[in-house]
């Protein structure tokens, strides 16, 4: 067996890293990185300041989510990506077993059932934490192979995508089945699936549509595409939230309303306004600008991300950094998308600012894993 | 295994990477730019769209319900006031599980079953899922301060605070000044929607219907920033509404409720009216009906109850009994016979108890006819036969006399027609005549039928409020002037009080003169006061009211027969069913002189005019006198509303 991804490589990007052991290469953080999450994490709160309307427990409660978010962030900076190579498997069995665990005895919340729950301990989302196993579980079967993938290796990369996707797809939690399925799948593309099959996939997707539609789509899920459509169908049923988002985006205008002065929101028309929703917050609130910054930092984010994973030292340490950062897109793409009124509604929050914890974890703790690629050298 | 085996290019490897980095970076740009377009999209080229319709959700046109008109009686007391009252109301479109959100307001506010029904009822009728249905009124404070409590738990539950109806006295005034009752469709469709958005009242009986228009008042309207919910968040601008204008009405209420004292509990019906103006100082009509039940909500259960009665209290007898006049018409045929020259004050005609007309076996009794003795009260003139009450005097007068100058006379004193300026809905009563009969019956007119008519009977029918007009007429000597409740009207500024005119018309203005209504009134009087004259002498009234009175008063007894008695048989009560027993009638007025109070009494099924009807009449009588003296002592005299 080769041994090449544990010899130490020089990526040619690398030749500033190596100039020095800086402050922040020995805490094995990226002060630009950092920096810029930071700024999304601050707007985002002044954002639901307003959003939470007064509820100064709310807005502490998220506070303090997000100082752990931080923290795991730091964590998982602190491991070398080597460790995660090695529990890549074991975390991905684990992760699945814990899925079929929340088939069986999970618990249901608004009717899903997403969670586990070890009474008085702890209750958590194992579809959460594939979101961060399966791209590993991927990057670590393809780091041994040729890139790129033979058609063998793809169709077995699909295999651990798709099972967890699905099972989470079912659960029903179509949302976060997307995600899991992006984030694996973003793997496949960083590590240079032909593109004609992408193309070839995409196709065959489209052709099989009316079959998915009849067969795969519960019924709620296809009102909830038809009413893109036609928000206007249902406008105190399925459309409601869609109308009102985009009343509330729309009504914001370039510059907005001012902070605090959002009538939709305030009024209770926008559903999940601190939430998956918060966005429509943003746009009514500061108008265009204010969402175009925010989507400004987002991409200075995502290029920072892709940067710093291109001077990873292994190709696992590549894949696994890239692909969480094409993760970190996938969802704010969905969500603005979702908000706007181009995609249909599912359950995907807007990262780092809609109000909730475990999501904000797993993405801290993903940019972590970027920040460990880039700055553990030797291994 | 030989991939297992191939060396790896570290390098290519990564430029590979790099180019796919790449062009997934360009692919997120792209795709960002997208989201960018559709923000331009919606908050700049549609900005305005979306503005305009952010505007619409929050804000809304509210309609405000103005304050309606209050009712006072003559002297100031508040008959319909306004109070404040929380209702519990439903919006149909925000609430999911309607058994189950009843389920939640039960434990909530203790409804029994009824209730439970009522709103599932309501909401099955319910025309507008958008607007609050009113299910459950007269919330306590105890029950708004737990819906308040569980309010998150009761989407699409809301208390309404709203002005309704009050009617401080309840039973008594309750065929007077009638009441509201919450609008029902067909309501909607015969008022002005707009005027009305915002009214859940409307006047349906008495009084409260017929000035509808006035005591409503305009509506107002405001605008208000709304939440999804409908939850009122703030006003922006409000237009107050005109509350409607007070009504003074002609009513006496301390008279009414010794009206209804004097009853005790009698089926029956008072009226009295102020013969100079028309006022209707009393209207009772018993058994009544508490009018807070319609405003605070009844269930229809109770409703079924109260309408179907058998006692029928719902049926204003005052002015929708109608009834055999019997002797109490008698007045109207001696003047009819007077006015005619049929007879003259000094005729007389030897009454021996029975009458028969010439060439029939039928023989017609006097009241005072018994199996054991043939009665009659021996030689009468008109004023003994007003006073005795003679049948046989007014047998023959009637058969001398033209059916249809009789007709027309009892016409001219409102019989037959509903003269009552405010009350559109009173009976008119009947009077029958040779048409009427071919029409009604199909058969000619036989004398016989104008000898039923001069006692008043026969197909000959009057209601409680034209008796008492034919009372205040002959009060007033001649002049008819129309009943009516309202005195005055006022938008709450006191300049603008209207007085209204009552119209006068004067009866039998050329063939009647004073002095002719004068006999008319002693004879009157002699029901009354004529006593201590032995056998067959006193007035009939006058064992049983006129021997402790401090005061001239006229009256006249009736006793009218409901079912008709067999030739030879004599009338037994005992024998006779509850509804079949005759009616007690008493028409009169007081002081003789000068006239300020004219009544008629009617007891239902009550027996004797003179023994059951004219003590309850003397009583309502004794009360007005009082609180005359009362009111005159203590400068509380409010000027009679002149004529």
């Amino acid at each position: 067996m080769s041994n090449a991804d544990f010899q130490r490589t020089l990526s040619p990007y690398d030749a500033a890293a190596t100039s020095g052991s800086r402050w922040y290469f020995r805490l094995h953080i990226d002060p630009i990185l950092v920096g810029l999450l930071a700024m999304v994490v601050a707007f985002g709160l002044v954002v639901l300041r307003s959003a939470v309307d007064g509820n100064e427990a709310l807005f502490a409660a998220q506070v303090q989510r997000l100082s752990v978010a931080f923290l795991a962030m730091i964590f998982a900076a602190q491991i070398p990506p080597h460790f995660y190579l090695r529990v890549a498997p074991l975390f991905y069995l684990l992760g699945l077993t814990a899925l079929v665990l929340v088939f069986f005895f999970g618990v249901t919340v608004k009717g899903s059932q997403r969670w586990l729950e070890v009474p008085g301990l702890l209750r958590f989302q194992p579809s959460e934490l594939m979101k961060l196993s399966v791209p590993m579980a991927v990057a670590w079967y393809l780091q041994r192979r040729t890139l790129p993938p033979s058609l063998k290796y793809i169709v077995a990369c699909l295999a651990i995508i798709a099972v967890p996707a699905v099972v989470i797809g079912r659960q029903p939690d179509l949302g976060t089945g997307i995600l899991v399925f992006g984030a694996g799948f973003s793997v496949l593309l960083l590590a240079g699936l032909s593109w004609r099959w992408v193309v070839w996939a995409i196709l065959g997707i489209c052709a099989a549509a009316p079959l998915i539609w009849q067969f795969v789509l519960e019924g709620y899920q296809r009102r909830r595409i038809l009413t893109l459509f036609n928000p206007e169908s249902d406008p105190l049923g399925a459309g409601w939230n869609i109308i009102q988002s985009t009343t509330a985006i729309g009504s914001g205008g370039l510059f907005g309303k001012g902070l605090f002065q959002g009538t939709q929101s305030y009024l209770d028309f926008l559903p999940e306004a601190r939430t998956d929703f918060i966005v429509a917050v943003i746009g009514e609130e500061l108008g265009f600008v204010g969402v175009s910054f925010l989507l400004t930092l987002y991409l200075l984010i995502i290029a920072r991300g892709l940067w710093l994973a291109a001077q990873a030292g292994s190709t696992f340490g590549r894949l696994l950094a890239g692909s969480f950062v094409l993760t970190f897109f996938i969802y704010l793409f969905v969500n603005v998308a979702m908000v706007s009124g181009i995609l249909p509604v599912v359950g995907v929050p807007l990262p780092l600012v809609s109000y909730g914890g475990t999501s904000a974890i797993t993405l801290m703790a993903g940019f972590g894993v970027i920040m460990s690629v880039r700055t553990h050298k030797a291994w | 295994m030989a991939v297992e085996l191939a060396i790896k290019d570290q390098n290519r490897e990564v430029a590979l990477f790099v180019s796919r980095a790449t062009t997934l970076f360009v692919l997120v740009v792209l795709l960002l730019g997208v989201l960018i377009l559709r923000l331009l999209d919606l908050q700049f080229w549609d900005h305005d769209t979306y503005k305009s319709r952010s505007d619409d959700n929050r804000t809304r046109v509210q309609t405000l319900a103005p304050a309606r008109g209050m009712i006072f009686d003559r002297n100031g007391h508040l008959l319909a006031d306004n109070q404040n009252a929380s209702s519990l109301a439903l919006v149909g479109e925000r609430i999911t599980d309607l058994p189950q959100t009843v389920s939640l307001l039960t434990q909530l506010l203790d409804l029994t079953p009824e209730q439970q029904a009522e709103i599932q009822g309501r909401m099955s009728l319910n025309r507008r899922a958008d607007k609050p249905m009113i299910v459950i009124d007269a919330l306590s404070q105890r029950q708004v301060a737990r819906l308040a409590v569980n309010r998150h738990l009761l989407p699409g539950v809301q208390v309404v605070n709203q002005l309704v109806r009050f009617y401080p006295y309840g039973e008594v005034a309750a065929h007077a000044v009638g009441s509201v009752r919450r609008m029902t469709l067909d309501d909607l469709s015969s008022v002005d929607p707009v005027q009305y958005s915002a009214t859940s009242f409307i006047g349906k009986r008495g009084v409260e219907a017929f000035y509808e228009q006035q005591l409503h008042g305009e509506v107002g309207y405001q605008k208000v920033e709304r939440d999804a919910l409908g939850r009122v968040r703030q006003t922006l601008d409000v237009q107050s509404p005109n509350p409607g204008q007070d009504l003074r009405l002609h009513l006496d209420i301390e008279l009414q409720q010794a009206s209804v004292k004097a009853l005790s509990g009698k089926r029956g019906a008072i009226v009295a009216l102020d013969p100079r103006s028309g006022g209707i100082l009393a209207l009772v009509s018993e058994p009544a009906y508490d009018p807070n039940m319609f405003v605070s909500g009844m269930t229809a259960k109770a409703f079924s109850q109260l309408s179907s009665s058998v006692y029928v209290p719902l049926f204003n007898r005052a002015v929708n009994g109608q009834y055999a006049p019997g002797s109490t018409f008698k007045p109207i045929v001696g003047l009819a016979g007077i006015a005619t020259n049929t007879t003259s004050w000094d005729q007389t005609i030897d009454d021996r108890g029975s009458f028969r007309l010439p060439g029939q076996e039928r023989i017609y009794r006097d009241w005072s006819w018994t199996k054991d003795d043939s009665g009659g009260q021996g030689l009468v003139d008109l004023n003994r036969a007003i006073y005795r009450s003679s049948n046989v005097y007014f047998y023959d007068l009637a058969t001398r006399m033209e059916i249809d100058d009789l007709v027309r006379f009892a016409g001219a004193f409102g019989l037959g027609h509903n003269l009552v300026l405010d009350i559109p809905s009173a009976s008119p009563g009947l009077v029958p005549n040779p048409q009427w009969k071919q029409g009604a019956k199909n058969l000619p007119w036989y004398p016989g039928d104008s000898v039923n008519m001069s006692i008043g009977q026969g197909d000959l029918l009057a209601t409680p409020m034209q008796m008492a007009l034919v009372a205040s007429v002959i009060a007033n000597r001649g002049d008819l002037v129309a009943p009516r409740m309202l005195a005055s009207i006022s938008d709450g500024s006191e300049d603008t009080q209207q007085s209204l005119e009552a119209p006068v018309k004067k009866i039998g203005a050329e063939t009647l003169s004073a002095e002719d209504w004068e006999n008319m009134v002693r004879a009157m009087g002699d029901v009354v006061h004529r006593g201590n004259q032995g056998f067959r002498g006193n007035g009939t009234a006058w064992a049983y009211i006129g021997q402790d009175i401090g005061y001239r008063m006229a009256g006249k007894s009736g006793t009218a027969q409901v079912v008709e008695i067999r030739q030879g048989e004599e009338y037994d009560e005992e024998q006779l069913s509850e509804f079949d027993r005759k009616h007690a009638w008493f028409i009169a007025f007081a002081p003789l002189e000068n006239p300020t109070i004219a009544l008629a009494v009617l007891v239902e099924n009550g027996g004797g005019g003179s023994s059951v009807a004219a003590p309850v009449a003397r009583a309502v009588l004794d009360a007005h006198m009082q609180l005359q003296q009362a009111r005159r002592a203590s400068g509380k005299d409010l000027a009679v509303v002149a004529r």
